[in-house]
């Protein structure tokens, strides 16, 4: 069995490693692979995650470290709700990598903003590190964040570390004691986030309402629509181009995306149940 | 080309010598024969089995098998399934794991136990090939399952000469003349004695052919294999609108016409699984009591169905008016970006076998000259 054949259809073992509970109902799971592991994720990237016996999801990669993924997963169905249960040291199933990657080195010389939504940060989260890593090849940079409630932000340490470098906004849809920050949709942060609109490069992730929002804002602000990048979701039965569930009008998302130029995705989102 | 030089005959019971030799050689043979009132691809035994002298009657949701005085094996439009039956299963076992003290331990998909010879497969349906060819084989991550069924296939094509009325592969550049794909063709002639205009396409296919009882053709032999074949083309009855119809469906995103295929169509998916493209799978995991052994399966599944954009929260295409534009839009326009070609072949299976007789070839008609709301189309 060539390692083409492994990572387009039977699932690696991998070995649960690290486990930590981000909100009440999502985890982000750290992967070892004991053996020859898959090719290098990229930041956007995804993987088909299976719980033997349960069945398989595309799932972004949220970080990795050396051979290590990491996945940061929220429990909304029966596959999602047997991942995050699993223990350490539990076996999962991984095939992949799948799918286009953010290029983050497209943005260097340029301003960076970052538009998450939600579980949308997990997919980003890779591109902030990149950013990160060589800050002084970007302009400025702004994460902006949106989360239903102040309890279901993710990643906070990160947030705190992200900040010493560049900016970073959190606004909720609801307000919760204790919530001092600001509240509405994640839109309202853009406004402030002192981006120069016209050498901006941004990448977004999220419910395809708020992608959708975003973009919009986004360009309507005099950011290039060939500059926004959105991460688009779909159904997904094998991740490599053979299921047909993932379409989108011209597109197969586990292959043409997920990552895809906003030009692109556009008159694609604005047609219902495409 | 059915050139004269290098054309050559064989008769009725060479066609059995062919079956012996692909026999001799280890191939198992699907072809057409007369099942369950259709002409269906099946395992043949014996050139016996070809349905010799059976036409079928097709229509918008009509088919009927029609016996034919000439005794012709090779007269009969697309039945109710294709080889993709056999290429793309309709269930297939991806995968089982098995828990062991070293770790979980992967089987993949099983390997093939049998080598098929397609016979008298039209050239609509090896154009079909072509197409799941280029979608499950030739994509960055072949389908192991496809690609080990379809490594090493023989393809003996039979031209078509006796087109039915739900057909419309001219219109699609597909047939009825066999221009690719094949390892012999073989193009059928019953005026003047029951004979059989036979050409290589492959060195497999030339190899083959030395071992068949051949006379050469004679000129007349050739003309009148041209002629019938250019009847078929310039006789059958439907063809797609001209254009782009890629253009023609990407302009039409938001047609009103959707709503009124959508109040006839039964959104059954029969379109689907008759059709010979149709390539979509869903997968199910199922395990054993004790939860050691698991195993992946996948079998087709159809844009029709509710479940099929299922995402978490609800479906994307929850009304019949988009599943079927979907479906259409695939078939004749979006496949041309996601894979370079047509998905549709101009077979005509999902015009005979649509309950609601619903016509593809009518509704792009439609799209491309829309009545006016309220007219019935
Ligand atoms: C590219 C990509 C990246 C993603 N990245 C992440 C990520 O990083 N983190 C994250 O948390 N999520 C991510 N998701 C979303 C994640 O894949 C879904 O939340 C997950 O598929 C839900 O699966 P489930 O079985 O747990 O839930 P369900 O919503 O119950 O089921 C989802 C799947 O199960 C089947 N199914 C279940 N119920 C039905 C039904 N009633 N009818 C028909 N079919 C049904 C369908 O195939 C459906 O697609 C991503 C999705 C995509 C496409
Ligand atoms: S869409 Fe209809 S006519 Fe076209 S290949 Fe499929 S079944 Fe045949
Ligand atoms: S077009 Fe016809 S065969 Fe296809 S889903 Fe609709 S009713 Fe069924
Ligand atoms: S997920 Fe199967 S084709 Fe894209």
């Amino acid at each position: 069995m060539t390692a083409a054949t492994i990572s387009g259809v039977i699932p690696l073992p991998y070995r649960v490693a690290g486990r930590r509970e981000d909100t009440a109902d999502t985890v982000t799971l750290e992967l070892d692979r004991d053996g020859e592991g898959l090719p290098e994720f990229g930041p956007g990237q995804f993987a088909m995650l299976t719980a033997y016996g349960i069945g398989e999801v595309p799932i972004s990669v949220s970080g990795s470290r050396g051979t290590r993924l990491i996945h940061t997963i929220r429990a909304v169905g029966a596959v999602t709700r047997a991942l995050c249960a699993t223990r350490s040291g539990d076996v999962i199933g991984v095939r992949g990598p799948f799918g286009t990657r953010w290029d983050v080195g497209a943005a260097a010389g340029h301003d960076v903003l970052v538009v998450a939504g939600g579980i949308g940060l997990a997919p980003l989260r890779p591109v902030v590190e990149c950013l990160l890593a060589d800050r002084r090849a970007y302009g400025h940079v702004a994460v902006l964040i949106g989360a239903r409630r102040p309890g279901e932000l993710l990643y906070p340490g990160d947030l705190r570390r992200w900040a010493a470098h560049v900016r970073v906004d959190v606004i909720v849809d609801r307000a919760e004691p204790g919530w001092r920050g600001r509240v509405g949709l994640v839109t309202g942060l853009i406004p402030a986030a002192g981006v120069d609109a016209g050498r901006a490069v941004a990448y977004v992730c999220g419910p395809e309402v708020m992608m959708r929002a975003t973009a919009r804002a986004l360009v309507d602000r005099g950011v290039q629509a060939e500059r926004v990048w959105l991460s688009l979701e779909r159904a997904m039965r094998c991740g490599a181009g053979w299921c047909g569930h993932c379409q989108l009008g011209p597109l197969l998302i586990c292959r043409d995306g997920p990552v895809v130029g906003y030009p692109v995705a556009e008159p694609l989102l604005t047609v219902r149940e495409l | 080309m059915r050139t004269a030089e290098s054309a050559q005959l064989i008769d009725v019971t060479g066609l059995e010598v062919l079956f012996g030799v692909l026999h001799e050689r280890g191939y198992t043979i699907v072809g057409p024969t007369v099942r369950d009132g259709t002409v269906t691809m099946a395992e043949l035994d014996s050139a016996t089995q070809l349905p010799w002298g059976w036409s079928a009657d097709t229509g918008p949701g009509h088919y009927r098998l029609r016996q034919r005085a000439d005794g012709a094996g090779f007269a009969h439009c697309a039945g109710p399934q294709s080889v993709k039956n056999f290429l793309h299963p309709p269930r297939a076992r991806l995968w089982s794991t098995d828990r062991t003290a070293d770790g979980i331990i992967a089987t993949g998909p099983e390997p093939p136990t049998k080598r098929y010879a397609l016979v008298g497969v039209h050239p609509c349906d090896v154009a079909a090939l072509a197409v799941l060819d280029r979608v499950l084989a030739h994509g960055e991550h072949p389908d192991p399952v496809y690609t080990a069924r379809r490594d090493g296939v023989l393809v003996v094509t039979a031209e078509c000469t006796e087109p039915g009325a739900t057909c419309f592969c001219a219109s699609m550049g597909t047939g009825p003349a066999a221009t690719g794909g094949y390892d012999l063709a073989l193009t059928e002639l019953v005026d003047g004695g029951h004979r059989f205009l036979i050409r290589p396409g492959s060195p497999a296919g030339a190899d083959l052919l030395a071992r068949l009882p051949t006379r050469p053709a004679s000129p007349v032999d050739v003309a009148a294999a041209d002629t019938a074949v250019e009847r078929a083309a310039v006789t059958m009855p439907r063809r797609m609108p001209d254009g782009s119809l890629p253009e023609l469906i990407a302009a039409n995103r938001e047609s009103p016409h959707w709503a009124d295929v959508a109040s006839r169509c039964l959104t059954c998916g029969n379109c689907t699984m008759a059709c010979p493209t149709c390539f979509c799978v869903s997968t199910t995991d199922v395990t054993d009591l004790t939860g050691e052994h698991t195993e992946r399966w996948r079998q087709w599944d159809s844009c029709f169905s509710v479940d099929f954009s299922y995402v978490h929260g609800g479906p994307v295409r929850a009304s019949g008016a988009s599943r079927y534009r979907q479906w259409i839009s695939h078939k004749l326009g979006t496949w041309h970006e996601q894979f370079g070609m047509s998905g549709c072949v101009g077979c005509g299976r999902c015009i005979a076998w649509c309950p609601a007789g619903i016509d593809i070839t009518r509704e792009a008609a439609a799209l491309a000259a829309p009545t006016p709301a309220g007219e019935p189309s």
